[in-house]
């Protein structure tokens, strides 16, 4: 298998052979993978995708690998759970969460990213990865480098919180503490990468590795019984998740698994870190970057790699784009979860926080079929919102005192 | 005095291994093509069709363009241009952070 023919600048179109490289030699413009979709619509059928195990890699001829995966196995195929309770509040009559909570096994989309970035690594022949990160991404590369037995690199801010520290840990990586804040890790480590044989994952992997977030739509298209949504709203902070769904939709349109294409693109980010959606708003290309300061730190990239092609994505699918307070962030977390039993991370609270503001601007119509990407677990980013839930009733350890308290509950 | 050009390290051997060149001062624009023509083949690499190119930041005494006016700031005799790739996920340039960090 393999219908991979190359990589090509997104800027001046050239070509280059398929390697751990991510800059145009000549423009410095991104590079991105170029399949033959001619070869894969021949061999890739419904009936072949559904008879494949439930994970990410059911779709494989889609993704930019040569051999068979070798990481993340059991990753993706996570559930759209149809959300009616959570429907009629914010005013929509047909509303489904993708739940990437769940994803296996560090619980956030980025779980699909690294299977196929640990995958092509391994087909590059790599013995170490590397990441820098502020969280989800350390956790996956930290898990799925232990299992598949790779040299582990975690390059983090030192000032990270102590839980996200240990998430890593855990899997026993080299964590590398960096006394600088998000962007000076991410500097150093294309230095790094410049110097060492290694396998960053979103720095010379990354054109492979953005791949794997095309799964997440494959599946919402599958779930929905090969049909894409009216409109999907997407969390952004590199503004790549958003790019490579509207990819796959288009993928599924021309190797002919889906007809129609006439799904709207949603940008979700919050107001304290908002470079991309302030462009959308204000109708232009430029992305100007931004200081983050935002509750929502997994979305917190002040200069987003992918923000302009995310612009263009919106504009090309007549979507839009809104922004949170750190207020409406936590109470949509909290409304997701008393709602449809969901615990979402800051960056779900972003983006049903944006869907309602969206609703309420008149750019999701009621009846149009809506998909939520929810792309993180909340137990990760609990400090969130500490002091904001309801509190326990303390009792004594007696029916009366019991008894009591739950007299009180009946009353309220 | 001219206005001083400091080029980056990809682009170093179309300037004669210099990484620092003198430019003329006007539109960066016209800097650029007249670099052109000492430096050729330098031009195509930071600007096409007159406009500059997507993935290549360009600061002018640390400001970046695209909040002037783009390739058509003008630039006078003593300013520092700074010709920086931006490269995609990872930010190389000092300034760059210093800029976000503002």
């Amino acid at each position: 298998m393999g219908f991979v023919h190359g990589l090509k600048c997104r800027e001046c179109g050239r070509e280059y052979p398929v390697a751990p490289s991510y800059v145009c030699e000549f423009c410095f413009g991104p590079l991105e993978v170029v399949y033959d979709y001619e070869g894969i619509r021949k061999v890739l059928t419904k009936e072949k995708i559904l008879s494949r195990p439930q994970n990410l890699w059911r779709y494989k001829e889609l993704l930019p690998i040569d051999g068979e995966p070798t990481s993340g196995l059991h990753s993706g195929f996570t559930p759209l759970v149809r959300a009616d309770k959570l429907a009629k509040i914010i005013g929509l009559k047909e509303l489904y969460i993708k739940d990437d909570t769940v994803t296996h096994p560090t619980l956030s989309f980025k779980d699909r990213v690294v299977a196929v970035a640990l995958t092509k690594a391994r087909e590059f022949g790599f013995d170490t990865v590397a990441c820098a990160s502020t969280g989800n991404l350390a956790h996956s590369v930290s898990a799925h480098g232990a299992a598949g037995g790779f040299n582990r690199f975690i390059f983090i801010p030192a000032s990270l919180e102590h839980s996200k520290i240990i998430a890593s840990l855990v899997y026993e990586p080299n964590l590398i503490a960096v006394d600088g804040n998000y962007d000076e890790v991410n500097r150093l480590c294309s230095e790094v990468a410049n110097k060492y044989p290694w396998a960053f994952v979103n720095i010379n992997i990354r054109p492979f590795y953005a791949e794997g977030s095309k799964t997440q739509g494959y599946e919402i298209a599958e779930q929905l019984g090969w049909k894409t949504p009216d409109a999907v709203v997407v969390p952004s902070a590199s503004g790549s998740l958003l790019t490579k769904i509207w990819k796959s939709f288009k993928e599924l349109k021309q190797i002919g698994l889906i007809g129609e294409l006439n799904t709207k693109i949603f940008s979700a980010q919050a107001t304290g870190c908002s470079p991309i959606v302030a462009a959308i708003k204000a109708g232009v290309d430029v992305i100007k970057p931004v200081k983050p300061d935002t509750i929502a730190k997994s979305l917190a990239i002040g200069n987003p790699a992918d923000g302009f092609y995310a612009t263009q994505v919106v504009r090309e699918s007549g979507g839009f784009g809104e922004d949170v307070s750190d207020r409406e962030i936590i109470d949509a977390i909290k409304l997701l979860a008393k709602t449809e039993g969901i615990f979402a991370e800051t960056a779900g609270g972003v983006t049903l926080a944006s869907a309602i503001k969206l609703i309420k601007g008149g750019y999701i119509k009621e009846d149009s079929l809506t998909v939520l990407c929810i792309t993180g677990n909340g137990l990760k980013t609990q400090e969130a919102i500490v002091g904001h839930t309801t509190e326990p009733y303390h009792i004594q350890p007696n029916l009366k005192s019991f008894e009591e308290t739950l007299k009180k509950i009946n009353e309220k | 005095m001219a206005v001083k050009v400091k080029i980056p390290v990809p682009l170093q051997r179309l300037a004669q291994g210099k990484d620092e060149v003198e430019g003329e001062a006007g539109t960066i624009i016209s800097l650029i093509n007249n670099l052109d023509q000492r430096y050729p083949g330098l031009g195509e690499r930071i600007s096409e069709g007159g406009k500059l190119r997507r993935f290549v930041n360009i600061y002018v005494n640390e400001e970046d363009v695209r909040f002037l006016k783009n390739e058509e700031t003008v630039v006078k005799d003593g300013d520092e241009v700074s010709i920086v790739p931006a490269i995609a996920g990872g930010i190389k340039s000092a300034k760059v952070k210093k800029r976000v960090s503002e």
